[in-house]
């Protein structure tokens, strides 16, 4: 051949050229060749060559090691031409080398020739540099050898050396059939036909090499060998690959490309290089024929010069094949003698190794593995396939991740080891160990009760996230990710049967449907399909025979073998299965079609288009001749073995019986003859024996039969016989059936009328179809017509946009016949899977069939009716309207190509989703975990891997399961744990006494708040404890009328109580809102203005004579016990106390010629100077008053001083304890307790003579005290204020028996400033707690921010808000109300309340004429109304204010609700009136009335009816914060706040700023009051039993107090008040005195009367009792004193009670 | 009171406040004081107590009170088991008396030593001129009640900044504890001990 001898003569050229460069380096420098073998002395003389130019260095080393290398292929050329491998193709490459050249220097030279166009084309373009050169050196020499050097284009494929190896065997077995010596090159056509073989057999040998390794392994010499060889086939890959692949451009890169001396890109871009250069190559071989023809392209382009370099990249290519142990010292041997004598002439330097050449000799010691892909081949033993297990469907766990490369590393480092394969699996992979890592841990979680937990390792706490998939919703549905759509195409459907077919129809319909099937067999191919198993099975079984020889199987090949037969005789079997079906079906198809024509022969009218074509395939007789006839040999050999080893099976079974026979045979005749003897011996145990050798025997087995032989030639007879049946006859043709619908229809004028009939009929019917999602229609086709040819093409898509999960969707298809609809069918199609989308979805037929009987009388057939094709009727046939419906669903896809599906995990929720199977919880639902059986069940129809650790848990569960029946209760439980953690049960925590007490303490209940020591066991807690709680909670319900006396109180009562409560809770709630200024004391920030003030301060010259006022420091209330507070006060001085009158036998007459009118009790002074004279001389009035304190039931007193204007100036310290014992703020508040502060009148009675001798004892003086007033003041106020300092009127009675006022100047009437400094007396006080106490204020202030309900307009109550803080910033003293919350807890506007409203008409009908007095009749009648201070009721949490009808209602109210009354009143009565917000002493913060009166200003005080003028010093308000009217708020900017300094000018807005202004304008707010109060008389009746139930009660009281001593009544002088008090009530407690003084002159004439009427308004019986008590008159122990009581209830309107109380003491004087 | 049949417990505490780690902060002295619930009563020994005022030394930057605490108790519901408030004072830059950490912690369990550091904090100025103001007139922001860091009521609406740590010591002895059903020790009961006490044992740890 051509090629061969090219190669001959190129590899002569090649020798040629070689021996040429030998000669011409020896002469270079012969010395340097000599010695080239050590590496060392390479450098050295590198070293050495280095003072010559750098080229002529690098030649000369180049060559050196040229010269080295080529010994180590001469000697492995000879190695290898001793070796007789046994291999044929290690031998048959020895032939070729010999056939070539005999001379191994020439089989390198070829070998060089061959190469070095690679090597060329690596370092062509490079200069004749030094550095070039050794660069292109190192970077050939990182890499691993040969193969390294060209990487594979794609990491996924095999590595191109791979390919290339692969191909060269494929060549080379080719080229062995072809009896080819010369392989190498090969053209390139050939190579390229021969890479597309197919892949069998180049498996059958490409491991041989490879295999050749481990045995050779500890030789080194054969070891080299090997290689050497490998790297010959190295290189002819290359040639053959150099002939195969370049183009033209590639050539052209090839020689113009300037290689980058890089190692690490060296690969790809030598890559790229490599196929121009061979294409060049063989472009060149081709045109020219000649191996010149490869070098002379080259010469061409490079100059002379560079030839040596050339041959040094030869060289160079050539070490690359080497490996690092082929040095020998041999070799060495050779250049010996030049080598020593250069040594000793030698001088060295200091030796210095090279990086390059650090790295070349490193690379001679150390082995770097490649990362190219092991071809499986080479892990595998021979003849191995891999095997994959996974795939045989046994369980592999999941390998461990590891990357690529080092997986590659690993394999190409454990190929070279000995004994490699046994790291292999079966799977050509390296044998792991599944994953150890487990996705979830096991051991418990770690709490690290120590801490030192590491930060990285501290839990973070996450949101718990609501699982989206919780619901049936879709998730997402309405957020961003958005919404789903279903896309449900219908398409249209077919029938296969309808009522209204033809006979004709239905054949057309049975053969179409044949047809179908036969295209879809055709399609799936089995038979051929199987046919090809059985014989790809056949041939393994013989090459396995073949293989081994049929000699030394081992257990695991023999049992291979036995089920590949098995296997075999599987697949015959369903091949022939599936071959006569095929055959039946093609039957079939002719049967019908012929029935087809028949009838249309018999009808004369074709109604259908079918028609059947047989398509005939002619076959070449001979060749199926030979194939049938093979197939049924190989059919009969197998059955034949088969049948042979069955028979042998039977027939050592047979054999092993028949021994076994036999033996029981011997037995039996042993045992037989024992029986002869024994009968013969003893008779009587014959049947015990009989017995007992019937149980030794047991039955008598059957003697087996000998199996038949097996009827070989009956086997062969079967086998044709099938094959006969199910197998095409060899030679004749193939039939293939081709369906056609090309058939005319007869023309509906041409049909018999029956067939007309159905036709029209078929035209009736149109066809819908719903679309129904999960259960719900969501929409309907339009109605199309039925087709002749009954098809319904709807061709319509619906887009459904889903929220709910798709559960189902369903199709209905629907008939219309004229007006009337036939559900026809029902079709569920499946939900798809996410990941079918609209573009991709294939349509689907889905089938539908229907059981609705149809008849007709026409030619139609009608539907679940029978009828048949044969005339006679029988063979009858009944078919059901059935049918396709094309149809297709699937998952939109949005306008981004976003697909509108679920995300993926959801697939599970759908109910066909193959994913089910797998994931339990989707398949049984998360509640059937709790079921066992379920889970079992599940378990058994899943199939699950017991081996798979990941079901490791379930299978556990399910033996557990299996073993012990775990009850699960029948009931659902959210908690079930719940009652595990119960402390108790609820009944047991009831019960118990001491939990109760706990839980009411904790609650707060009023009761048990601080209550301490609850006892640790049950016994200890006494029902005691709960018997006032108990009784307070029965109390709520019953109204108890025997303390109240008055139904309606107690009603009021009760409903404050409740008003109450609410307002405890709600302060409850409140109390537990803390502000930062509760917690943290912290400083102001100063103001600017403070700031200045203290600079000034400082500048301030120091005063230390003037002295400064220190606060007191303040205590909280927490840490404070009993008797830590004291109350100080300090009672300075008193004013104008009334003076004793002496007992004047005769009344005054010219008194009442100086009294006015209007005059108070201020008459008969002037009598009195003349009446004095008898008991004092000088006509000087006496009185020693002193002054007692009660308090808590503490009573102290002080000294007595002397005179109308005492002074007494002492301090009186009290101690105060607090209920409970509970000093917090709030309890502080609530405490109810007033300190009273009452006025006496020590008189001490010299006991005449006659009364001391009767004694006989040694007392001659009697002290009497006489009460004269007293003063109240709530503690909640001393506690509020926590100072009171200041002058107050002393609440005296109108008529005090025998005392008068001592001077009192005459007023003139009217308002008189003059009349109301004498009206009273006054005392100068100044109270404090001592420590001083944090008020309770941060409470109100904390109620602010508990948000009130309202009705208000929000920019009124901004614009309030601003008004109340602003008016704080600038005078923080002046208090300032808008808003106050009603009775219900809602805020209002504090203008609401003011409105005109008329006072119960009786009181102005009382002085039509006489305004000032009705006004004063109506201030005395709101007094009358009790007061009830909110602070006490409603333990200082706010300010309730109700309507004036609420509080008529109540009766009980604050000072705000008087005034408010009052102030309506006022108005009603046409005069100006105002509220006065302000503080007044002792009230604190109260309200009072202002009127403008005859240009004069008037202060009403709503508690007591009282009035001042403008200029009263007396006057109890101190401060006035606001004024109120209907429509305004002005608030005081004036300096002053005190009444007497102010203007009441509001229209002044320098002294007034208002609230609505013109900027903002009055709303026209609503009032909250009623248009008009409606009063309801009150009933005398019940006026008159109340007092007297008053009168009893206080008899009784005033006889209790006085225990010691018998209480005698006078009853005389009783009924003389009872009849005084009606008129003193009715004058207004004026102006009654002097008569009343002249009534009582019978009796004053023989008693000394102290007594004085008390008025009081009434709410409840306990204040009278209280006041009564407070007097203190049932103190007098004197043994003959009397006492006198009356009582007058006087009823005004509305059930308003004034009650006077009328005491006296009576002492008989004689 | 019959012993075999008490209705009370007692507990006895022994101890000392040992010291203090104030890093930035000299001269301080302390103050401690009781928490406790209803049911409790003190029945001998001292409910509050101020210490001297202790320098650093040179070598060592711990301040060192040992201020004894001996206090006994009693109670018949271990709800309010006692707590310990220490605060700690000492002069500022201008020698004002100002608060250097509050801190408390729960009395332990259960009988013998213990060994307990609070961490101190003290509240901060709701703003920066508050803090300069405060800094500059030496008043800073206090709680009116050191008592407020032993109760978790209204501490929202306070900030507060960590300020060193207080060292203390407990001897604990309790009578009539495990007669009345209460069983702290770990050792003695059936059951494992509740792993809730070990939590409240170290309440804080560094």
């Amino acid at each position: 051949m051509a090629s061969t001898s090219d190669i001959r003569d190129k590899l002569r050229q090649k020798r040629r050229a070689f021996q040429e460069s030998l000669v011409r380096v020896r002469d270079d420098t012969q010395a340097l060749v000599s010695m080239a073998m050590d590496v060392n002395r390479d450098s050295a003389m590198e070293d050495l060559a280095g003072e010559e130019e750098p080229a002529e260095t690098l030649r000369r080393s180049l060559k050196a090691q040229r010269q080295r290398r080529k010994k180590k292929l001469l000697e492995e050329m000879a190695v290898e031409e001793s070796q007789t491998g046994a291999d044929e193709e290690e031998m048959e490459d020895g032939e070729e080398e010999e056939d070539v050249e005999t001379s191994a220097v020439e089989e390198v030279s070829e070998v060089q020739s061959i190469q070095q166009s690679r090597g060329r084309s690596e370092t062509e373009p490079e200069t004749e540099s030094e550095a070039a050169a050794r660069s292109f050196t190192r970077s050939s020499r990182d890499l691993p050898p040969l193969p390294m050097s060209r990487p594979s284009s794609s990491i996924s494929e095999s590595s191109m050396r791979q390919r290339m190896r692969e191909k060269l065997r494929a060549a080379r077995s080719k080229a062995e059939s072809l009896l080819q010596q010369e392989v190498p090159v090969e053209p390139a056509s050939r190579l390229q036909s021969l890479r597309d073989r197919d892949t069998l057999t180049r498996f059958d040998r490409e491991t041989e090499p490879e295999l050749r390794h481990v045995p050779d392994g500890d030789s080194s010499e054969i070891l080299g060998k090997v290689k050497f060889r490998e790297a010959v086939r190295r290189v002819r890959i290359d040639a053959q690959r150099e002939a195969g692949i370049p183009t033209g451009e590639e050539a052209y890169n090839f020689f113009t490309f300037n290689f980058d001396p890089e190692p690490e890109e060296e690969p790809s871009k030598r890559r790229k290089k490599r196929r121009p250069k061979s294409e060049q190559a063989e472009g060149g071989q081709e045109e020219e024929g000649e191996g010149e023809g490869e070098e002379e392209p080259e010469e061409q382009e490079r100059e002379v010069e560079r030839e040596p370099a050339r041959e040094d990249d030869e060289e160079e290519e050539e070490e690359r094949d080497e490996e690092a142990a082929l040095v020998r010292d041999g070799e060495e041997d050779l250049f010996l003698i030049e080598q020593s004598s250069q040594d000793f002439l030698e001088v060295r330097k200091a030796e210095y190794i090279g990086y390059n050449r650090r790295v070349q000799r490193e690379s001679e010691l150390l082995f770097t593995p490649s990362v190219r892909t092991v071809p499986a081949s080479n892990k595998l033993p021979d003849n191995m396939q891999p095997r994959y297990l996974e795939e045989e469907g046994l369980y592999v766990g999941e390998r461990p991740v590891v990357s690529l490369t080092n997986e590659n590393i690993l394999e190409n480092r454990i190929l070279r080891q000995d004994q490699a394969t046994k790291w292999f699996g079966d799977d050509g992979r390296i044998i792991v160990l599944p994953d150890p890592i487990k996705e979830s841990s096991t051991r418990p979680p770690l709490f690290h009760v120590e801490g030192d937990l590491d930060p990285s390792l501290q839990t973070v706490y996450r949101k718990a996230i609501k699982s989206k998939y919780a619901k049936r919703y879709m998730p997402g549905v309405g957020d961003t990710q958005g919404d789903y759509q279903l896309d449900v195409d219908v398409a249209g459907l077919i029938f296969s049967h309808h009522g209204l077919f033809s006979r004709e129809h239905v054949l057309g319909a049975r053969l179409a449907q044949l047809y179908d099937q036969h295209l879809s067999r055709q399609h799936k191919n089995l038979t051929r399909l199987l046919t090809d198993k059985l014989s790809g099975l056949r041939n393994t079984i013989r090459n396995m025979l073949e293989l081994h020889g049929g000699q030394g199987l081992s257990e695991i090949t023999q049992q291979r073998i036995a089920e590949y037969k098995q296997e075999v005789k599987i697949t015959r079997q369903m091949r022939d299965a599936e071959q006569e079906k095929d055959r039946a079906l093609l039957k079939n198809i002719v049967k019908v079609w012929k029935e087809i024509k028949a009838l249309r022969e018999f009808q004369r009218f074709t109604n259908t288009p079918f028609k059947l074509y047989l398509r005939r395939e002619e076959v070449d007789r001979a060749s199926d001749e030979r194939e049938h006839e093979a197939e049924i040999l190989a059919e009969v050999s197998e059955l034949q073995a088969e049948s042979w080893e069955d028979y042998e099976k039977k027939v050592t079974e047979y054999k092993q019986q028949n021994e076994e026979w036999k033996t029981w045979k011997k037995k039996q005749k042993a045992m037989k003859k024992k029986k002869k003897k024994k009968q013969q011996s003893q008779d009587e145990e014959e049947d015990e024996v009989e017995e007992e050798s019937e149980e030794e025997l047991g039955e008598e087995p059957t003697k087996p039969d000998p199996p038949e032989e097996p009827d070989l030639d009956a086997v062969e007879r079967q086998v044709r016989e099938k094959a006969a049946r199910i197998r095409r006859k060899p030679g004749e043709p193939i039939l293939v059936p081709e369906l056609t619908a090309s058939s005319n229809i007869t023309p509906n004028e041409q049909c018999p009328r029956a067939e007309f009939g159905r036709r029209q009929d078929v035209l009736k019917r149109s066809l819908f179809v719903k679309v129904l999602y999960n259960d719900k229609e969501v929409s309907r086709t339009d109605s199309r017509a039925l087709t002749a040819d009954f098809r319904v093409h709807f061709g319509q898509i619906f887009n459904l946009k889903i929220i709910n999960w798709p559960e189902s969707i369903k199709l209905q298809v629907y008939e219309t016949v004229g007006s009337s609809t036939t559900q026809l069918a029902e079709v569920f199609v499946p939900v798809p899977e996410p990941s079918i989308l609209t573009g991709s979805a294939t349509s689907e037929q889905l089938e539908f069939s229907s059981n609705q009987r149809v008849t007709f009388n026409h030619e139609g057939v009608g539907s679940d009716v029978p009828f048949s094709f044969e005339a006679d009727g029988s063979n009858r046939l009944t078919l059901l309207t059935s049918g396709k419906l094309s149809c297709c669903v699937s998952w939109a896809i949005g306008e981004d190509d976003i697909p509108l599906a679920p995300p993926m995990t959801h697939a599970s929720a759908g109910i066909n989703s193959g994913i089910m199977q797998m994931d339990a919880i989707a398949c049984i639902g998360a509640s059937g975990l709790n079921d066992m059986k379920k889970l079992g069940k599940w378990a058994a129809e899943s199939r699950l891997d017991p081996n798979d650790p990941n079901n490791a848990s379930i299978m556990q569960l399910l033996s557990v399961v299996s073993g012990g029946e775990v009850t699960v209760p029948d009931y659902f439980r959210l908690e079930q744990l719940q009652e595990e953690f119960n402390f108790l049960s609820d009944e047991e925590l009831d019960r118990s006494r001491r939990f109760r007490l706990l839980r009411l303490r904790t609650q707060e209940v009023a009761e048990f708040r601080g209550y301490k020591f609850v006892p640790t066991l049950e016994r200890e807690v006494s029902e005691k404890v709960f018997q006032d709680y108990e009784k307070r909670l029965r109390d709520g319900e019953i109204v108890d009328t025997k303390e109240h006396l008055d139904a309606h109180r107690a009603l009021v009562a009760k409903y404050l109580q409740k008003v109450r409560e609410s307002v405890v809770n709600r302060f409850l709630i409140a109390k537990h809102h803390f502000l930062l200024s509760d917690v943290v004391l912290e400083e102001e920030v100063p103001t600017i203005g403070v700031l200045g003030l203290n600079l000034f301060k400082l500048a301030e010259p120091k005063r230390p004579l003037k002295p400064r006022r220190k606060e007191r420091k303040k205590v909280t209330a927490q840490n404070l016990s009993d008797g830590d507070i004291k109350l100080l006060l300090n009672i300075i001085r008193a004013y104008d106390i009334p003076i004793r009158k002496p007992q004047a036998s005769k009344p005054s007459v010219a008194s009442k010629s100086t009294r006015s009118v209007t005059e108070t009790f201020t008459t008969g002074h002037s009598s009195q100077t003349a009446m004095q004279g008898t008991d004092w001389p000088f006509n000087q009035v006496l009185v020693r008053p002193f002054v007692e304190v009660t308090f808590q039931r503490t009573v102290l007193q002080t000294s007595t001083a002397e005179g109308p204007n005492p002074c007494w100036n002492e301090e009186i310290l009290l101690s105060f304890s607090a209920p409970n014992g509970d000093y917090s703020t709030t309890s502080l508040q609530s405490v109810k307790d007033e300190v009273f502060i009452n006025i006496f009148d020590e008189v001490v009675y010299e006991i005449s003579e006659a009364e001391r001798e009767r004694e006989r004892g040694g007392l001659y003086a009697h002290v009497e005290r006489h009460w004269l007033g007293c003063v109240k003041i709530p503690f909640s106020t001393i506690y509020r204020q926590s100072r009171i300092d200041g002058t107050f009127k002393v609440e005296m009675p109108p008529v005090l028996l025998g005392y008068t006022k001592e001077n009192h100047l005459v007023s003139d009437g009217g308002y008189d400033i003059v009349r109301n400094l004498t009206e009273g007396a006054f005392i100068t006080l100044f109270i404090t707690i001592e420590p001083q106490l944090v008020p309770g204020e941060t409470i109100r202030e904390k109620m602010k921010d508990v948000k009130f309900d309202t009705e208000e307009d929000e920019r009124v109550l901004l614009a309030s808000e601003f008004f109340e803080k602003d008016a704080m910033q600038r005078f923080p003293d002046r208090p300032c109300l808008t808003t106050v919350i009603d009775i219900n807890g809602k805020t209002v506007f504090i203008t609401r309340y003011i409105r005109p409203l008329n006072p119960p008409q009786e009181l102005l009908d009382a002085s039509p004429n006489n305004p000032q007095e009705t006004m004063e009749l109506v201030a005395r009648y709101v007094s009358l109304i009790p007061s009830l201070p909110d602070s006490v009721s409603f333990a200082g949490v706010c300010d309730l204010w109700s309507t004036c009808n609420q509080f008529l209602t109540l009766l009980a109210g604050d000072e705000e609700e008087h005034a408010v009354l009052l102030c309506n009143y006022f108005l009603s009565m046409g005069k100006k009136a105002w509220l006065i917000i302000g503080t007044a002493i002792p009230e604190g913060l109260t309200a009072y009335v202002l009127t403008y009166e005859q240009s004069r200003y008037l202060i009403w005080n709503p508690s007591n009816g009282q009035y001042y003028g403008q200029y009263d010093t007396f006057c109890p308000l101190q401060t006035i914060g606001c004024l109120i009217n209907a429509d305004n708020i002005w608030f005081n900017i004036q300096m002053y706040d005190a009444p007497m300094r102010i203007s009441f000018d509001v229209t002044k807005s320098k002294f007034w700023k208002p609230f609505f202004s013109r900027a903002f304008s009055y709303p026209g707010l609503s009032s909250v009051q009623p248009e008009e109060l409606v009063y309801r008389r009150t009933d005398k009746a019940a006026a008159t039993e109340l007092q007297d139930r008053i009168e009893k009660i206080l008899r009784e009281k005033i006889m209790e107090w006085r225990p010691r001593h018998p209480t005698r009544w006078n009853r005389y002088c009783s009924s003389t008040l009872r009849h005084f008090l009606p008129k003193l009530e009715l004058s207004g407690g004026r102006d009654v005195a002097e008569e009343h003084r002249l009534e009582l002159q019978s009796l004053l004439g023989e008693y000394r009367i102290s007594g004085f009427p008390l008025h009081l308004p009434f709410s409840e019986i306990q204040p009278i009792i209280e006041a009564v008590y407070s007097t203190g008159v049932h103190k007098v122990e004197m043994s003959n004193v009397e006492f006198a009581l009356a009582v007058y209830v006087h009823p005004y309107p509305n059930n308003v009670l004034s009650v006077r109380v009328y005491l006296a003491s009576l002492i008989r004087t004689r | 009171m019959a012993s075999s049949n008490p209705s009370v417990f007692l507990l006895m505490i022994n101890g000392q406040i040992e010291g203090g780690n104030f890093p930035e902060y000299d001269d301080l002295y302390c103050k401690y004081c009781f928490v406790y619930g209803h049911d409790w009563a003190p029945t001998s020994g001292l409910e509050e107590g101020i210490s001297q005022i202790t320098c650093k030394s040179r070598e060592s930057h711990k301040l060192i009170w040992n201020f004894p605490l001996d206090i006994t108790f009693k109670s018949t519901n271990p709800f309010g088991w006692p707590q310990i408030v220490v605060s700690v004072y000492g002069p500022d830059v201008f020698a004002n008396d100002v608060v250097r950490g509050y801190g408390a912690t729960h009395i332990p369990f259960t009988p013998g030593k213990h060994t307990r550091t609070i961490p101190m904090f003290v509240p901060e100025s709701t703003s920066r001129l508050q803090k300069l103001t405060s800094w500059l007139m030496g008043r800073r922001p206090e709680f009116t009640d050191p008592k407020v860091v032993a109760q978790g009521e209204g501490r929202e609406v306070t900030r507060v900044r960590s300020q060193g740590f207080v060292t203390l010591q407990f001897n604990i002895v309790t009578k009539d504890l495990k007669k009345l059903g209460y069983d702290t020790t770990p050792g003695s009961s059936e059951a494992p001990p509740i792993t809730g006490l070990s939590g409240t044992d170290q309440p804080y740890t560094l």
